[in-house]
């Protein structure tokens, strides 16, 4: 439940000393690109902070995000700060059930009418709303609900902000983002399959700290999503040379040259994944040798393949299939010619498919 | 969980082959650290360098420490895991790397000033000390 020690007496009662509350807030305006000037503005700002209550809401999703978010390796301070919110509903992580639960929803919406924070992972079937129901209530009927008495809310995951998974070709639950359905309060975008945890952690800091972010126009706070990965990308370098790994077991490979002729996606793709990194700042996707496949863009699973460069126009290989099609082959046989028009092609051009890519088609 | 990559002889080797990758940044950095300190000196301004907020390759690093060089003071702050902080061979242009308590990096910055303001006891801790303090006096036999 929601009550009010402020962090500052949180931090005294947990032995933190300012020194350390110093060190985080430093990491912390690192981590939100704001300039090192105004770090002590956030330390004020997170000291006087008031204790905000939070529904967490999950509806077409994997939960990917969820344990994300809990499984990662918070600094003491960050958990304070997850510590300092007030999680009053968040069905996968709360030990009440059923109608126990969802008292405990309505509880929180009465009580912080117009204050609390929605938290949405997942997206929202709207063909038929009875593909995804939480105690009896459609997804849309609940997020309506609880949408109307939040202060702001925030679209954690690529479901809930753009659709994700669910609204991928051919979308058979109708499936939408959050912005959407709700048109009348601020919606804080924070993509990612899953979004990388401590940027969620410095959306809801920022937050606490000096309320919405400044949001891009397609909602995601600047200040995380503001540079594409391919300009953070430690491999630029060798993309400004000319120099590319053109398979996962070339020389270009095994030297850690760029990976865009492998498709990757980090010149379109805006994240913090090349500066904030993985597993407690570890590594990224393209550190550990894969292409980016740009999960914090929208309908980035219908963008083409993963492993096409970004040069080669998407639904190339529908177009090699069609030809093949067309060209009188039985419909039986079609899948197969398809299957080796792209490898043929794919020799001809020097271009990358994978198991999965002639999967697909076969 | 313990994400940390052992370290073996072929580590060493590619840590070694990866601290010649540059992306050409250390030079416009050095010329910015150069006119940070005339700053400090002439109007006693200090200034703060994000590291973490351009791209910045082993290589960079390796041309930045030779540049600026070794310095007197080394000082590590064991505080949710450590923080490093020196002075470089350039007195006056600090390095400080916050690390989390895995060891891994959690920001670094140079930092252009007399005396990085962490390294100074905090007007709270003090506080908190003083108090601490007085309880233990109280507690000691007569």
């Amino acid at each position: 439940m929601a009550n009010t020690p402020m962090l500052a007496e949180m931090m005294k009662t947990h032995g933190i000393s300012r020194r350390a509350f110093m060190k985080y807030c430093a990491s912390l305006t690192s981590l939100m690109a704001l300039s090192p000037a105004l770090a002590p503005r956030v330390a004020e700002a997170l000291e006087n902070a008031p204790r905000p209550s939070v529904i967490w809401l999950s509806f077409q999703e994997c939960t990917g995000c969820t344990e994300a978010i809990t499984r990662s390796h918070a600094p003491t301070i960050e958990d304070l700060i997850f510590n300092a919110v007030s999680l009053d509903y968040h069905h996968t992580l709360q030990a009440a059930s059923g109608h126990a639960a969802e008292e405990a929803r309505e509880h929180a919406m009465k009580q912080h009418y117009g204050k609390y924070i929605l938290i949405v992972d997942g997206s929202i079937p709207i063909k038929d709303p009875g593909y995804s129901c939480i105690a009896g209530i459609s997804n849309l009927d609940m997020l309506k609900e609880t949408a109307a008495g939040a202060a702001a809310i925030v679209s954690v995951g690529t479901c809930a902000a753009y659709g994700g998974v669910g609204h991928a070709d051919p979308n058979p639950t109708g499936a939408v983002a959050v912005s959407e359905i709700i048109k009348d309060k601020p919606i804080i975008n924070v993509p990612g399959c899953p979004p990388i945890p401590v940027v969620m952690t410095g959306v809801l800091a920022h937050f606490l700290s000096f309320g919405i972010p400044e949001l891009d126009e397609l909602g995601r706070p600047k200040a995380f999503y503001g540079n594409s990965i391919h300009d953070r990308c430690y491999r630029r370098p060798f993309y400004d040379k000319g120099q590319f790994a053109e398979g996962f077991d070339d020389e270009g490979a095994r030297e850690g040259w760029c990976l865009y002729k492998l498709g990757c996606k980090g010149p379109t793709t805006k994240s913090a994944c090349a500066t904030v990194k993985w597993n407690n700042g570890v590594s990224f996707p393209i550190e550990a040798g894969h292409p980016c496949l740009g999960c914090t863009e929208p309908d980035f699973w219908d963008n083409g393949g993963f492993y096409k460069p970004l040069s080669v126009p998407a639904g190339d290989y529908r177009d090699a299939g069609l030809a093949a099609v067309a060209g009188g082959a039985a419909l039986g046989a079609a899948s197969a010619l398809l299957a080796k028009a792209g490898k043929t092609k794919a020799a001809q051009a020097h271009e990358t498919v994978d198991a999965h890519d002639l999967e697909k088609s076969s | 969980m313990d994400c940390k990559i052992p370290q073996t002889h072929t580590s060493s080797v590619a840590d070694e082959i990866l601290s010649y990758v540059e992306t050409g940044n250390a030079s416009p950095l050095l010329h910015e650290i150069q006119h940070a300190l005339t700053t400090l000196l002439e109007q006693g301004r200090e200034t703060t360098i994000d590291l973490g907020a351009m791209p910045f390759a082993p290589g960079d690093e390796r041309i930045l420490d030779e540049v600026l060089g070794e310095g007197e003071v080394y000082a590590t702050i064991t505080i949710m895991g450590e923080s490093k902080i020196r002075e470089t061979g350039t007195p006056g242009v600090w390095r400080i790397d916050h690390f989390d308590e895995n060891g891994e990096y959690q920001s670094r910055f140079i930092e252009i000033t007399f005396m990085p303001d962490i390294l100074k006891t905090q007007h709270e801790d003090a506080e908190q000390g003083l108090k601490d303090l007085r309880e233990r006096i109280t507690t000691l036999k007569p």
